[in-house]
């Protein structure tokens, strides 16, 4: 009753055109964001693509503050990387205490590794907070279709991203329930040293690979049982057709970006 | 009374736009060595009630007393309320985790505490009580046994914590017909002879009509209907309302009723019933 209701990877149901965009689209200009990410080196470029990134934020109808906590996770790695970059950057000294020095070059290049970071976790929650993991695995079906002709299984990994998103919640759901049950028979999930604890975890585990084992055989048995044999000519019931809008939106922002970098590769 | 709710309501995953409330305004009171039947169509607070039986899940306004002291998030003493209270949960037989059936029913007792000189004459007990072989079985490896001894493993190794209380949910779901009888005489044979408390949830009015006394319907999250089974029975009406199929043998007397034949609506058994329906036939013929 509980899985049911949690809500799976960041997904925000509404509507909006950055929501509408074929996911294709919006994988493939999440990758040219990443790499541009990398390889631009000044401020002025992170400036525009730091704009470009909100404007999308905009139009996705999804609130900047919802948007900035998918830097939460990463927020360690964040101050890590900083102090690292501040302490141990060798130039100018400006501040001074006992062994520990602070240079003005390893100040500059520890705010502009975290300013990277960020954009980039920003744009790949960007993704994932408007295509839903369906979406997401079948537009990555697509984008991998081309190297299949060297044996690359892109219809199998799909149906595996698919299938193992699809039991997410009914994991949960069951890991909930064994729990409670194992709880009823007084097992104690949360005190103990680390050692009691992981041992006390056996109840849980055990029935939970064996009814996840069981789960799978059904379902291998069910999709064979309807003719299921992979990819090889295989139709779809949603087929992915890029519109106008989405040639229209990808050209703009491709040409955009490459603005950018140019600019930013001539102009400094 | 031994369990007793008093203005329960809760609500899962509180405080988030995601909110259902489960339980609302809920009063139930459960006496020692009755045996009472919880019915009600899927999601109507079934299972998140009897959860609160034994400290599974707390409620969120009101109270829950077991045994007459009430039990608080906070201070509940967990262990003592899951050992008088036993909870089978639908398919038990998916929590079984141990190597041997032994290992599997003593678990509970072990864990409240249990020596284990006294561990082998409660694991005996227990498996003696759902009509297995101690000897036989104590070694083996559970996951080799059918489905229906599985079943009764897992019953087992709730009543190895020797509760005052069984809460069954859905006990008998995916067993065949001879199954299900098994288990309801076992069950029986608790109450009758153990003085056992039996709370036992079912979709199915037939099943209950075997063992319980009383009934509690629920729908919502509420309480609605409550009283002695063969009251419950006769409502055929109020019965589908609440999205309960009425047992067989209370519809086919209704439908005599609406012939204009006086039956007795609360009846239980088939038996019942066509004594019944031969009394009126006869009473019929003469009048």
């Amino acid at each position: 009753m509980l899985g049911k209701s949690i809500v799976l990877g960041q997904f925000i149901p509404i509507e909006s055109p950055i929501h509408s965009l074929d996911p294709r689209v919006k994988i493939i200009l999440a990758g040219v964001l990443i790499f541009i990410l990398f390889i631009v080196q000044d401020w002025f470029s992170f400036l525009f693509l730091g704009i470009f990134i909100f404007g999308l934020t905009l139009t996705a109808h999804i609130p900047t503050g919802y948007l900035l906590k998918s830097l939460k996770p990463i927020l360690f790695l964040l101050v890590f990387t900083l102090v690292l970059q501040i302490f141990f950057t060798p130039g100018e000294v400006i501040w001074e205490y006992g062994i520990l020095r602070i240079s003005r070059e390893g100040f500059v290049r520890g705010l502009f590794i975290i300013v990277r970071l960020c954009l980039l976790i920003l744009a790949t929650s960007l993704l994932t907070l408007t295509t839903t993991p369906v979406e997401l695995t079948d537009g990555l079906e697509y984008l991998m279709n081309p190297f299949k002709r060297w044996g690359f299984p892109a219809h199998e990994l799909a149906m595996m991203m698919t299938i193992a998103i699809r039991f997410i919640p009914t994991l949960l759901e069951e890991a909930d329930r064994i729990m409670k049950a194992q709880e009823a028979r007084g097992a104690n999930f949360e005190t103990g040293s680390i050692i009691q604890r992981a041992k006390n975890l056996i109840p849980l585990l055990v029935p939970l690979f064996i009814n996840s084992f069981k789960r799978a055989d059904d379902l291998a048995i069910a999709m064979e049982s309807r003719c299921y044999r992979g990819g090889i000519g295989r139709t779809r019931l949603r087929v992915l057709q890029l519109k106008q809008s989405d040639y229209r939106f990808l050209f703009l922002s491709l040409a955009f970006i490459t603005f950018v970098t140019f600019s930013s590769f001539f102009l400094w | 009374m031994f369990i007793v709710l008093d203005h329960v309501s809760f609500s899962y995953l509180a405080h988030t736009p995601f909110e259902i409330s489960a339980l609302v305004d809920v009063n139930c009171a459960i006496d020692r060595g009755e045996s009472v039947g919880i019915i009600g169509r899927t999601g109507c607070g079934k299972s998140t009630l009897t959860q609160h039986f034994n400290a599974l899940l707390f409620p969120d306004a009101g109270k829950v007393l077991i045994d007459g002291s009430e039990i608080r998030k906070k201070s509940a003493p967990l262990k003592e309320v899951r050992q008088k209270i036993g909870l089978v949960f639908q398919y038990p037989e998916h929590q079984i985790f141990e190597e041997t059936v032994f290992g599997e029913v003593s678990f509970g007792p072990r864990n409240m505490g249990m020596g284990e000189g006294e561990l082998e004459r409660t694991v005996r007990w227990a498996l003696d009580m759902v009509g297995l072989d101690f000897e036989t079985l104590k070694e083996k490896n559970p996951f080799e046994l059918s489905g229906g001894q599985m079943r009764r493993v897992a019953i087992a190794s709730i009543l190895s914590m020797r509760p005052q209380a069984l809460v069954l949910d859905e006990p008998t779901a995916g067993l065949d017909p001879e199954g299900k009888k098994m288990i309801f005489g076992k069950l029986k044979t608790l109450r009758d002879e153990w003085g056992t408390t039996l709370v036992i949830v079912s979709h199915s009015m037939e099943d209950l009509a075997q063992i319980a006394q009383r009934i509690i319907i629920m729908d919502q999250g509420k309480i609605v209907l409550e009283g002695p089974i063969r009251e419950i029975f006769s409502q055929v009406e109020k019965l589908e309302w609440y999205g309960v199929r009425p047992p067989a043998t209370a519809r086919i007397a209704a439908e005599f009723r609406k012939r204009g034949y006086d039956l007795d609506c609360t009846v239980l058994t088939p038996q019942e019933l066509a004594k019944e329906i031969e009394d009126k036939i006869i009473q019929r013929r003469k009048g």
